[in-house]
């Protein structure tokens, strides 16, 4: 069976993130291709980071999935060029983060190894949970290598940040 | 072995000696926010390690895979640097010894990032941006700790005297680094030494830390000359492969 590549986009966007759960697939950007070569469908995926090991279990819910749709021949292909950034989240995506406790990227404040960025300089982000805009880093290191933790001093409330990368 | 081979060795070498290094500390750091980074930045080492070691298998042609490399390999075949088979010390020293190496292992990997060879500039651009972040905590820290009290200061000079001769071999060339740098696959390592130097210093001067004045370093890592640490740490990391070759789970 040759399913149209549309439909086969709507499947995989069904399939949520293994780590975080309500974000699917194609929300976090890491699906680039999806492409019939004769009777084998070729699916190309990017790690988000390199050593993330969701990767491994999206490339098996991602084979699972097609296998239960009828597709008995699927290839998997990883590609790291150009490499994956928190700017291909879609806006659905950050919506998704937000209302879930998480708060999304702000874009342009990735690390740059820069010294002199250090001193001051953290992005500005909103609590998830209560709006405001008082908050403050806790680690640059989370629960996950995507996010970092944060707390929030007007809520008090300690939160999630998804970094720029 | 070619010069392409040699260079995934010892960039996947070094990255999984120190992914192991670090990742000892897991359930011990002093704080539990530090022990979350610690393992982050050893589980980034590792991802990068998978991705250099997979490569050499795949430039070498003799169905070694990264796992092959990483686990059936004795000491006098790695190619890591020196430094980071250096024992881990106190956090302090862990610490120093993260940040000796970020400062160099950032600069390198812009400098991989336009290799003429696709594959090393792909992995190099993906592993930059985890780096970068690897770097600002490593320095951030090494601020915090120099500048901090008289004990952490002290502990931060002893660190920083102690792992120097270390650190200059990262800049030393070879005969394999003259045929990559020719190529264009890969920098030659004293042209990152400017860049090193400035983060360095710049980071040292902010810590109230003293930059060691001594020039002589010890070498021999990326020749497969390694300190007796080497061995010590693969009979351990080594272990469940070498007494159940293949296992998985």
């Amino acid at each position: 069976m040759r399913a149209p590549v549309d439909e086969i986009w709507a499947w995989l966007s069904e399939l949520p993130d293994p780590e975080i759960p309500v974000l699917s697939l194609t929300d976090l950007g890491v699906i680039r291709d999806v492409v019939w070569r004769g009777e084998v469908l070729e699916v190309t995926v990017t790690p988000t980071y390199s050593g993330c090991p969701a990767t491994a279990v999206i490339e098996m819910d991602i084979e699972a999935a097609l296998r239960r749709r009828g597709i008995a021949r699927v290839v998997l292909r990883r590609q790291l060029s150009p490499p994956w950034t928190t700017g291909w989240i879609t806006e659905e995506g950050r919506e998704k983060l937000r209302a879930f406790g998480i708060a999304p990227p702000v874009a342009g404040t990735a690390a740059s190894g820069r010294i002199a960025a250090l001193a001051g300089a953290r992005p500005e982000v909103a609590c998830p949970r209560c709006g405001s805009p008082d908050t403050e880093e806790i680690s640059r290191f989370g629960s996950t290598p995507c996010k970092a933790q944060w707390r929030c001093r007007a809520c008090l409330e300690p939160f999630d940040y998804f970094k720029c990368h | 072995m070619t010069p392409l081979f040699e260079l995934c060795l010892r960039m996947g070498d070094t990255t999984l000696i120190l992914a192991q290094r670090v990742s000892e500390w897991c359930g011990h750091a002093p704080v539990l926010e530090e022990d979350i980074a610690l393992a982050n930045v050893a589980l980034d080492l590792i991802g990068q390690t998978q991705l250099w070691l997979g490569l050499a298998g795949e430039v070498e042609g003799q169905g070694r895979d990264a796992d092959a490399l990483a686990f059936r390999r004795d000491a006098g075949a790695f190619r890591n640097l020196l430094l980071v088979e250096r024992p881990n010390g106190d956090f302090g020293h862990t610490v120093m010894r993260q940040f000796l190496f970020d400062a160099w292992h950032l600069p390198m990997l812009r400098a991989l990032a336009g290799s003429t060879e696709p594959r090393v500039a792909a992995i190099a651009q993906k592993a930059e941006r985890e780096v970068a972040y690897h770097l600002e905590r490593s320095a951030d820290l090494v601020i915090r700790l120099g500048d901090g009290t008289p004990e952490s200061r002290g502990r931060m000079q002893t660190a920083l005297d102690a792992l120097w001769p270390w650190a200059g071999e990262a800049f030393a060339g070879d005969a394999v680094d003259a045929a990559l740098a020719a190529g264009g696959i890969a920098p030659d390592p004293a042209s990152l030494r400017p860049a090193w130097n400035e983060t360095v210093d710049s980071v040292l001067a902010e810590a109230m830390l003293s930059r060691p004045t001594g020039a002589f370093f010890h070498r021999g890592g990326r020749a497969g000359r390694h300190t007796e640490h080497l061995g010590h740490l693969l009979a351990e990391m080594q272990f469940l492969q070498r007494a159940y070759p293949g296992a998985e789970w």
